[in-house]
């Protein structure tokens, strides 16, 4: 029997295109327009009024008094130059997580998928267990390992970030997807959808707010990790940290770390802002 | 037509079979119930069908309208599978899509246009007697019965020959499973589909089926046939026991308030004069009457002790409301709504609440004891 002869069976509804019923409007990206609520207002800013104010302290307490001629000036130049270093560092560390961590969204969804599909689902214990112990493994002794076959620089930094965000994206691409309701997918092989219908339009949707919920994680423990990338050359806040230690100039130090810790909470409140959208509220129903 | 044709299951690592050598068929068009306990193969049964589950032995057969007869086998599964509906209890409807989308999932499928599927949800929205708006609503927002029946509305949209119902009405409360039960035999009188229908409960077996399989712990076969030879002549005691006692009141379930009714009853029309209906009410005996309009539509009940000595006209003196029967209800059905409302006359009404006729409880007496005698003819012939 052919494709055509079922749809055969179709009825008998005329093409009367009037009765055509207005198509439901679909939420977009920034949903619809509601006048916020004193809730909204405080949730949306919050944490960035916080992590200004934050940052000016750093700015107007640290960075400003820096005398010139001092040793801080000729580590980080002037104020103003000091301030300039600031942004190239914020840039810098920017980048090493937005790319290790894209790079390992590329791979470690297809992994979590892989290790739910028939064959592999009797390993995936058993490779969650050794991603796990990868996962115990202190992020600086990863960079020492990456350092001895890639040498210094960004592109260390990267490899390592990269490994360590791979487990939680695995593993909850792999959760999500194991913990859809199997009389959904019974439902949806008894209709007739195929294999990869299923996985594009029942699983993935539906594991997304897990899948997502690994994401945010590993770019946020990321933020962290990447501080250390300063140690092989990678730049990042982590600069300040090293060189102030030398030099015993805790202004320094307190710099590289507060600025990382204020990058940390506002890449979570981001990924936390564009998960509320992203996750439509009846998946999670 | 649905033809099972010495087919045998055994799962992998099992030494018994889980289905063991079926054979019968359904004839197009009719609900076979197949029931038995838990765990004797019902399910493996019915998933052999749209081969969610490969026989390890024996052949399936399909017949569509056209009376084409098709080796399942022989099939790709997903090509089967979409000509086939398929409804479970826990009825897997997708939490992520509307009730549209949920009910285009096969015609999306089988390339539908959207303003086509749109039309047909609109349609199959209605017939479950829900309103339009739901199609843009999510699962989550309805009832359990509201999404037991999109669960039946998503079977049939592509509106498929043949369908597969594991349990369809297992997971709602009684009273709702009655109800759907009942929407489901109205639909069915349209729609003629050809139905292999699971459930646990030999009562509701009776009540949708028209032929019955029952199985066996090792999946086989003791008895098919239809309910009111099932109830009359158990093939053994397995069946009989299963069947229960209360053989005769099942029977109940057999019989439509249509074939007992009086077609014909006395009814006072709303503009009937009091002193009219005074007299007709003395003639015929009776102390009370139900009331209809011109169309023949329910209006309510009048009371002789009422209207006595009164001037008028009946719908002033009437009770403006009477709790009736529709067309197509079952006797056991019918008499425990009688009991309920502890009437010992109602009317029965069509979907537009018009009056056909009127059914009391010796009418369904006279009824089952009549059908046992027939039954029991049939038995020594
Ligand atoms: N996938 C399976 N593998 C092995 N045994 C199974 C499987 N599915 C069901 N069974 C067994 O087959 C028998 C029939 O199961 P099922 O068809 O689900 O029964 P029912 O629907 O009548 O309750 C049971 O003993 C059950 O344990
Ligand atoms: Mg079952």
């Amino acid at each position: 029997m052919d494709e055509k002869s079922v749809s055969g069976y179709s009825g008998s509804v005329d093409p009367d295109e009037e009765f055509s019923l207005q198509p439901a409007k679909k939420k977009g990206l920034f949903g619809r327009f509601d006048f916020p609520s004193v809730n909204d207002v405080l949730g949306w800013t919050v944490i960035p009024v916080l992590m200004i104010i934050v940052v000016m302290l750093v700015y107007s307490q640290m960075l400003l008094p820096i005398e010139p001629g001092s040793m801080e000036a000729n580590m980080m130049g002037s104020w103003e130059v000091g301030f300039g270093s600031v942004l190239d560092a914020a840039v810098e560390h920017l980048r090493l997580i937005l790319i290790s961590t894209g790079l390992a969204i590329a791979v470690a969804v297809p992994a979590g998928i892989l290790i739910t599909r028939q064959g592999f689902r009797d390993f995936s214990g058993l490779i969650l267990g050794v991603a796990n112990i990868g996962q115990s493994v202190p992020s600086i002794a990863i960079l020492a390992v990456a350092m001895g076959f890639l040498g210094i620089g960004a592109k260390t930094a990267i490899f390592a970030l990269w490994l360590y965000a791979l487990l939680p994206i695995v593993r909850n691409t792999a959760t999500g997807i194991e913990e859809v309701d199997p009389n959904i997918i019974e439902a949806a092989t008894g209709m007739g959808m195929t294999n990869r219908q299923i996985l594009l339009q029942i699983e993935l949707p539906l594991a997304f707010p897990v899948m997502f919920a690994g994401m945010r994680t590993a770019a946020v423990i990321n933020v962290g990790t990447a501080a250390l990338g300063a140690f092989i050359g990678a730049g990042g806040f982590g600069t300040f940290i090293i060189t102030g230690i030398p030099l015993s100039r805790e202004r320094m130090i307190l710099v590289g770390a507060i600025l990382t810790a204020v990058l940390a909470v506002l890449m979570d409140w981001i990924l936390g802002k564009v998960e509320d959208r992203l996750v439509a509220p009846t998946a999670r129903a | 037509m649905i033809k099972f044709e010495n087919v045998t299951k055994i799962y992998p690592r099992m030494s018994s079979p889980a289905v063991d050598d079926l054979s019968f068929t359904v004839p197009t068009g009719e609900i076979c119930t197949i029931v038995g306990p838990s765990g004797c193969g019902k399910t493996t049964a019915m998933k052999l069908v749209n081969r969610l589950i490969e026989p390890t032995d024996g052949n399936i057969y399909l017949s569509d309208e056209r009376g084409e007869t098709r080796n399942v086998l022989e099939m790709d599964p997903i090509v089967l599978r979409r000509s086939i509906g398929y409804v479970i209890q826990q009825i897997g409807l997708f939490p992520h899509r509307t009730i549209l989308e949920n009910i285009g999932t096969v015609p999306q499928m089988l390339g539908w246009g959207e303003a086509r599927i749109r039309r047909r949800a609109g349609e199959l929205v209605e017939m479950m007697n829900m309103p339009l708006e739901f199609l843009d609503r999510y699962p989550h927002e309805l009832s359990g019965g509201q999404r037991q029946r999109i669960g039946v509305a998503r079977g049939v949209a592509v509106d498929p020959p043949v369908m597969l119902m594991d349990e369809p009405f297992g997971a709602v409360d009684p009273i709702n499973r009655n109800i759907l039960q009942n929407e489901f035999l109205r639909l069915q009188q349209e729609i003629k589909k050809t139905i292999l229908f699971v459930t646990h409960d030999i009562d509701e077996a009776i009540k949708m089926g028209d032929r019955i399989c029952i199985l066996n712990v090792g999946g086989k076969l003791e008895q098919f046939d239809s309910p009111a030879n099932i109830l009359a002549h158990p093939a053994n005691e397995f069946v009989e026991d299963f069947v229960g006692a209360d053989r005769a009141l099942k029977r109940l379930n057999l019989i439509r308030v249509d074939e007992v009714m009086d077609a014909h009853p006395p009814l006072l029309q709303a503009t009937q004069s009091v002193e009219q209906a005074v007299g007709l009410m003395g003639e015929q005996g009776l102390r009370f009457m139900y009331v209809i309009d011109a169309d023949r539509t329910l209006k309510g009940y009048a009371r002789l002790k009422d209207l006595q000595g009164q001037t008028g006209w009946v719908d002033e003196f009437m009770e403006p409301a009477a709790t009736a029967i529709l067309l197509g209800t079952n006797l056991k059905d019918a008499l425990s709504e009688m009991l309920v409302v502890d009437y010992a006359n109602v009317c029965v009404v069509d979907t537009q609440n018009r009056v056909r006729g009127l059914v009391n409880t010796e009418m369904i007496h006279e009824a089952v004891v009549e059908s046992s005698a027939a039954a029991d003819e049939v038995g020594e012939a």
